[in-house]
């Protein structure tokens, strides 16, 4: 099977704080990886750059095949790579359905109003929130924030999914619920997912892979039992949690 | 009933010269149809807080690029006027591009095309002996009257009808605008272009669409208006008043709805004509006086203006609150 996704030698300096260092790693296919550090580990600063938000000032990302890196975020989210961002980030002059139907329109080229619509629909439906032309955005809780942010993403046909944190704010309830969800998108849609979680007994539960940053350099990647057990980890990250993290791994992963 | 009101109500404009010949209001009228345009053209882009104070500039050049290719190189207004929009639209790439591209915005994106408003008034004073200077300029009268080759007509009745087509096709685009997707776009833009980024809209390219559309509407405005008065002067036609003059009958008549702009023309023409009868030449300049400190309060207690806030209003007592949604089991 070939890579979706090949990130090679990956660098963002600020002035001269370096905020992502050499971070090189690949992706198959329909697989969920689980991106996981300390605050300030440079998680969001990859997914901005594998998003286009952010130029990255060296290194190489291959994205089917295609050079993107450097390229303009509509031409990459256009090209098949969605993303939510940290803190919802929904367009309260819309309705729900226009918000997402706007990334139904402008995500996929532009094709037609109708076709459009159907995505939003497919969108709204697949993170389980009502297809209603005229709901507010007002009339979302921080959960129904999450699912807009997810839809909104979900609705511009992503082959590969970067979701930042889909879980802060969420009840235990409601974090299973989001969980599952991600599994079903990812079975529905057969498309391949990156996760940046602080929780982390659900990401454990959910991903195949595991990669963690600590001060934008990778210092481990594997199954999640493994990343789990490994000291270097436990002590820059995961701390006194690391036996409960360990067992939820585990237990996952039978 | 609703229904045909719009329909009644255009008869009623249509027929309205033919059966009322009395040419003081009827100039009234043309004006205020005229800035009507004008002011929706700016209200097209100004609606999603693409706040421009150059449209001044557009306005000018659209007026006297068509009156001077008519004077200098007696090219037909028909031609001349394309050959202006088209300047106008240059003009609104060169500085709306950069703009965008380095995410100059809000009052700092005002702040540059208020700059283009002073530089086209400086240069259309500067160039005198071309265009006249600040003592303004006048077309040539083609055959003494009227001709529809040099888009000139002596009579208030056609000027009436033109000025009420291209008025009602102003409305025309502005609702156009409305129901594409690029108003959903330029709505996201406005409050927040990384996310309208994420959403895979190209932020600047379609902020430039809209500037553009705009600059050309209002640089059209600038042609009729030069071909109706026969006149032109750079403190008319561009310069920082009129483009502050657009915002200020923008904000005041209703930002956010279709003919917000015409009530604003209406109210910002009435007020200059009173003020003009009332006071003569002593009150030259009190229209901008007037205009300033009631921008003020408009922003502050009326942000929707006139017409949006009535709609509004309206609305509110007609239509049950607004639903709240809860979100359904994933």
């Amino acid at each position: 099977m070939t890579a979706v996704l090949n990130v090679e030698g990956l660098v963002k300096r600020f002035g001269g704080f370096t905020a992502v260092n050499h971070v090189s790693f690949q992706m198959e296919q329909g697989e969920i990886l689980g991106l996981i550090g300390p605050n300030g580990s440079g998680k969001s600063t990859i997914f901005n750059l594998l998003s286009g938000t952010l130029k990255p000032t060296a290194g190489s990302i291959r994205f089917r095949g295609h050079e993107i890196a450097g390229h303009s975020p509509h031409s990459i989210i256009n090209g098949g790579i969605g993303r939510t961002f940290q803190i919802p980030r929904p367009f309260r002059r819309l309705s729900i359905f226009d918000n997402v139907a706007l990334a139904g329109f402008y995500g996929q080229g532009r094709h037609s109003r109708s076709a459009a619509f159907e995505a939003a629909e497919r969108a709204l439906g697949l993170v389980g929130l009502p297809t209603d032309r005229h709901a507010m955005v007002d009339g979302l809780g921080a959960a129904g924030l999450k699912k807009l942010e997810l839809a909104k993403a979900l609705a511009t046909g992503p082959q590969l999914l970067l979701a930042d944190e889909s879980l802060g704010g969420l009840d235990e309830h409601e974090m299973d619920q989001a969980a599952d969800m991600l599994r079903a998108i990812r079975k529905e849609l057969g498309i391949t997912i990156i996760w940046v979680e602080h929780i982390m007994g659900v990401l454990m539960r959910v991903v195949d892979r595991v990669m963690v940053l600590d001060h934008g350099e990778k210092i481990a990647e594997g199954l999640p039992a493994e990343v789990a057990g490994d000291p270097r980890v436990i002590e820059v990250y995961l701390g006194t949690d690391a036996t409960a993290v360990h067992a939820a791994a585990t237990a996952a992963r039978g | 009933m609703n229904r045909y009101l719009p329909w009644i109500a255009g008869a009623v404009l249509v027929a309205l010269p033919f059966v009322y010949h009395s040419p003081y209001p009827l100039h009234i009228l043309i004006l205020v149809l005229i800035w009507s345009f004008a002011y929706t053209s700016w209200s097209i882009m100004g609606r999603f807080g693409l706040v421009s104070l150059g449209h001044g500039g557009f306005m000018g050049v659209g007026a006297y690029v068509t009156a001077l290719l008519w004077n200098h190189a007696g090219l037909s207004p028909w031609i001349g006027i394309p050959i202006a929009l088209v300047a106008a639209g240059v003009l609104a790439l060169v500085v709306a591009w950069p703009c965008f591209r380095f995410r100059i915005v809000g009052h700092y994106f005002a702040l540059v095309t208020l700059a283009l408003s002073g530089i086209v008034l400086q240069v259309i004073t500067a160039t005198r002996d071309w265009t006249g200077g600040s003592l303004g300029y006048t077309p040539e009268r083609y055959q003494g009257g009227s001709s529809i080759y040099a888009l000139q007509f002596a009579d208030k009745e056609t000027w009436y009808l033109i000025a009420l087509f291209v008025w009602a096709v102003g409305l025309a685009i502005w609702y156009a605008v409305d129901r594409s997707m690029i108003r959903y776009a330029l709505e996201a833009i406005s409050e927040d272009e990384d996310a309208a980024a994420a959403a895979g809209v190209n932020v600047t390219a379609e902020k430039l669409k809209i500037t553009v559309l705009s600059a050309v509407m209002t640089a059209f405005s600038g042609a009729l208006y030069c071909q109706y008065q026969m006149f032109i002067s750079p403190d008319t036609v561009s310069g920082i008043a009129v483009s502050l003059q657009m915002v200020f009958a923008v904000v005041v008549g209703g930002i956010y709805v279709a003919l917000g702009p015409t009530v604003g023309a209406v109210i910002t023409i009435l007020m200059a004509e009173g003020l003009r009868i009332s006071f003569g030449t002593k009150a030259v300049g009190y229209d901008n006086l007037v205009y300033g400190v009631l921008l003020v309060v408009f922003i502050i207690f009326l942000p929707k203006g006139i017409l949006g806030s009535l709609m509004e209003a309206r609305w509110l007592r007609r239509s049950p609150p607004q639903r709240q949604v809860q979100p359904g089991p994933a």
